[in-house]
């Protein structure tokens, strides 16, 4: 794909991407939240937190599937950005509609309650990857410690996941839909790992 | 004696019929814009045919001294579009969607365990056998969410002295249907079926302990639990079991489910205590349902509020270890 239709394609992923933000603030002035606003909110949040991962997840295994999708790695950084950014969302209605801004509940409850400990960490991952995200970082950090560090993403993915099922009641199995969606995702990237090692052996005893 | 028409109820607090359908008008919308590449679900949910409130009776009721007055009632359409009732689903939409599929009539109720012989209720005589109350009353999720509602019923106490208990019975076990035909949620949840739920004998003769046929003047929507349920306003809603089909006087405190499933967060008792947390969340406030998010927020009352009337049943427990 040519730089510019990559460029013009950014034009309309970037708005897309805020479809979801947008129909909350929609439904909030229009009185449609549902019932429970509150938990619409948070709900809605942090599912598009989870989806954004793992669509930037996702980007390297399609690729590999072609070499005429090499352009998408031009997306992850962007797709990355914005888990980031309703992260940063759903951890707002925590401390904004939850907590009321109360620090000393908040950090008691980081301590206590383990999904909000898994949280936290999953938010943590995300605030230093999207902290790391530039190019200057890349350049000051070194490609190799720079990759190292954005690791941190299946962290952030699997925290988010572990922190979906700490929430939810015992005997609610609900997330399993995005607990299949990361697997698939970690095996396609252990198996190709596996490969190279296997590829790379044969190439050191062919030399 | 005052008879309560229903019509007594002010309109302002009904939803309209077409209101109530153009919601869906809305999320048919929503879903057109594409949001949802993920809500496959969603358009599940448009699809199914039998949605939304079912056919209910009008009841004659009397007001109840034991009303909570100076509260507003949540409104209907919140009442019965976020329930839990995983027998339906369990998501807060579910049981409006689903419940349809619950056949109310016929219905009976089997009475048994410690008492002088068994007995079977049918609905209908049920309903007749004492004067409908309408009880406004507070309901409080141990999920940290609260509403208001008008139920319709009459205390528990009295249908117990129908049931002529043994000395021997300390005990209440309610039951609530467990069939898969129409209950094929059933399947898709990790507990302990039938729902099983129970009350001490003193607790369930407290007159607050309400036999519950109807809401806001008419026969309870299938998804708030057809069409006789309990409610026990002071403690956490999941105590009080939908849709009954069996109520047994046993010697031993009996199995609950919720209990059952997580022992560490969900007590036999779950009295409403805001200075006990449930181990993931705390209890000190709740989320007014039907209320803009930004003032959604209040404090939680020990016993809901109900403490005048109940507290003494309790006096000398530990309520961190009985919670």
């Amino acid at each position: 794909m040519s730089n510019r239709s990559i460029v013009a394609l950014k034009f309309v992923v970037f708005p897309a991407c805020l479809i979801p933000l947008a129909v909350l603030v929609y439904q909030g002035f229009t009185n449609s939240l549902g019932p429970d606003p509150v938990a619409t909110i948070t709900h809605t949040t942090g599912f598009w937190t989870l989806y954004f991962l793992l669509i930037s997840l996702a980007v390297t295994p399609v690729r590999r599937l072609s070499r005429r999708l090499a352009w998408l790695i031009r997306f992850r950084r962007m797709l990355g950005l914005f888990a980031f950014f309703y992260a940063m969302l759903h951890l707002t209605t925590w401390v904004w509609l939850y907590s009321n801004f109360d620090v000393h509940e908040m950090v008691h409850d980081i301590g206590k309650r383990p999904f909000i400990t898994m949280g936290m960490l999953g938010w943590t991952c995300l605030f230093l990857l999207a902290a790391t995200s530039t190019t200057w970082s890349i350049r000051k950090l070194g490609g190799k410690r720079w990759t190292m560090l954005h690791r941190l993403a299946y962290v952030a993915a699997t925290a988010g996941v572990i922190h979906y099922w700490w929430i939810v009641k015992t005997g609610v199995r609900t997330p399993w839909k995005v607990t299949v969606v990361l697997a698939v995702l970690l095996l396609a990237r252990a198996l190709w790992w596996a490969k190279e090692a296997v590829s790379k052996k044969k190439v050191a005893v062919t030399a | 004696m005052l008879i309560r028409k229903p019509s007594d109820i002010p309109s302002s607090e009904i939803t309209s019929k077409s209101d109530y359908m153009n919601r869906r008008k809305f999320m048919t919308g929503a879903a057109a814009l594409g949001v949802a590449a993920f809500g496959a679900d969603r358009l599940k949910d448009i699809a199914s045919p039998g949605e939304g409130v079912h056919a209910t009776e009008k009841l004659a009721t009397i007001p109840s001294k034991y009303s909570t007055t100076g509260v507003a009632p949540t409104s209907f359409q919140d009442i019965t579009t976020y329930n839990n009732f995983y027998e339906f689903g369990t998501d807060k939409s579910d049981p409006s969607h689903n419940a349809w599929r619950l056949k109310t009539s016929p219905w009976s109720v089997k009475v048994d365990g410690e008492v002088k012989s068994k007995k079977v209720f049918d609905i209908d005589a049920l309903m007749k056998t004492h004067p409908l109350e309408e009880r406004v009353y507070r309901h409080r999720c141990v999920e940290a969410w609260s509403m208001v509602i008008p139920w319709v019923g009459y205390s528990f106490s009295e249908f117990i002295q129908q049931c002529e208990p043994l000395s021997s019975a300390r005990y209440v076990q309610f039951l609530s249907l467990d069939n898969l035909q129409e209950e094929p949620w059933i399947r898709t949840v990790d507990l302990h079926w039938p729902y099983s739920e129970g009350l001490r004998m003193d607790e369930a003769m407290n007159p607050l302990t309400l036999l519950t046929f109807g809401l806001y003047g008419q026969t309870l929507p299938n998804q708030d639990g057809a069409p006789v349920r309990i409610v026990l306003p002071w403690k956490y809603g999941f105590k009080s079991a939908k849709s009954l089909v069996e109520i047994r006087f046993v010697k031993n405190q009996p199995r609950t489910t919720w209990n059952e499933s997580a022992p560490n967060e969900y007590g036999f008792y779950s009295n409403v205590n805001p200075n006990v947390d449930h181990p993931r969340w705390s209890q000190k406030y709740e989320r007014i349902i039907g209320a803009p998010f930004w003032k959604a927020r209040q404090p939680t009352l020990m016993f809901n509020g109900y403490g005048d009337q109940v507290a003494s049943m309790y006096q000398g427990m530990d309520l961190r270890k009985d919670f």
